[in-house]
């Protein structure tokens, strides 16, 4: 089990009480499909993926985008639980999306990148730090259940 | 990693916004790096590696030295970083997953003084730019 101290915990609620999850997952998903092309294998029936603004203005990019960040707003909140919390999104990723688990870093990655640019100085390092464990942590939970 | 034109055009607009302040950006990309990826202070066993320190300071400057040699050779970056490449090759052997760790914070780094620089694109640009440096500086390795 991942331990959390105080501190981590703090930072990460004082940030996530922060983040539009509509806007900023818009522009997670948008960023994965764009600077990792080949991401957008998954996602064939969203229209036009055809270039940065086409992808930045799909509608279902958004609504994805958002969907995924609200899915990562329940873990935030099962911080000592989530390998039970993401049990079946697993089970879906593996067994009926089949999802190479590589996807989930690269997106916890522009999400870091995302909320970066959006707190500026506010992402201090140990910020940084705390948030990368949890997008590392929220990754390996999502591939657990794999097979 | 292929650059296109645009990829280079997007990398050589962004470090000419970075201006002078590049040589800190290595440092707090560093900093950054040893804080979030402990596992990367191991090649820095004769380092003062604490918040602030002038060793490191002083490493993210010859970090930022090598990225802008790099934008400045865009076409040509085994040739402009040869020199380096036999260095990590021969004498530093730090193990290649550790130059996207390096990458990221310095994406980090940017995201955080230049958000508006860093468009989606730019960031794609940027992105492959840094891998290709790193696929340079690992070249060598066998």
């Amino acid at each position: 089990m991942v331990h959390w101290t105080a501190e981590e915990k703090q930072l990460i609620t004082s940030i996530w009480g922060k983040v539009n999850v509509e806007e900023c997952g818009a522009e997670a998903l948008a960023r994965l499909l764009i600077v990792y092309p080949w991401t957008q294998r998954f996602f064939d029936s969203f229209g036009n993926l055809s270039s940065p603004t086409a992808i930045i203005g799909n509608p279902k990019v958004r609504a994805h985008g958002k969907k995924v960040l609200t899915s990562f707003g329940e873990a935030i909140k099962n911080l000592d639980n989530l390998k039970v919390t993401y049990s079946k999104l697993s089970e879906l990723h593996c067994e009926k999306l089949h999802v190479d688990p590589e996807n989930f870093r690269l997106l916890g990655d522009i999400l870091i990148i995302v909320l970066a640019a959006h707190f500026t100085k506010d992402f201090t390092p140990a910020c940084q730090a705390t948030w990368q464990k949890l997008v590392g942590v929220v990754a390996h939970a999502l591939a657990h259940k794999y097979h | 990693m292929v650059l296109s034109a645009n990829d280079k055009t997007n990398v050589k607009t962004a470090f000419s916004k970075f201006g002078g302040h590049v040589e800190e950006y290595g440092g707090e990309a560093l900093d950054r790096m040893f804080v979030t990826y402990p596992q990367t202070k191991t090649y820095f066993p004769h380092f003062d590696l604490s918040h602030g320190s002038a060793q490191v300071k002083a490493h993210g400057k010859k970090v930022a030295a090598a990225l802008v040699e790099a934008v400045n050779h865009i076409d040509d970056i085994a040739g402009a970083l040869s020199k380096l490449s036999d260095l990590h090759a021969q004498k530093l052997r730090v193990d290649p997953v550790n130059f996207k760790l390096l990458g990221h914070c310095f994406l980090v780094v940017v995201a955080i003084h230049h958000p508006a620089v860093l468009t989606p694109e730019v960031h794609a640009s940027l992105d492959k730019f840094l891998c290709a440096v790193g696929t340079v500086l690992t070249a060598k390795y066998r």
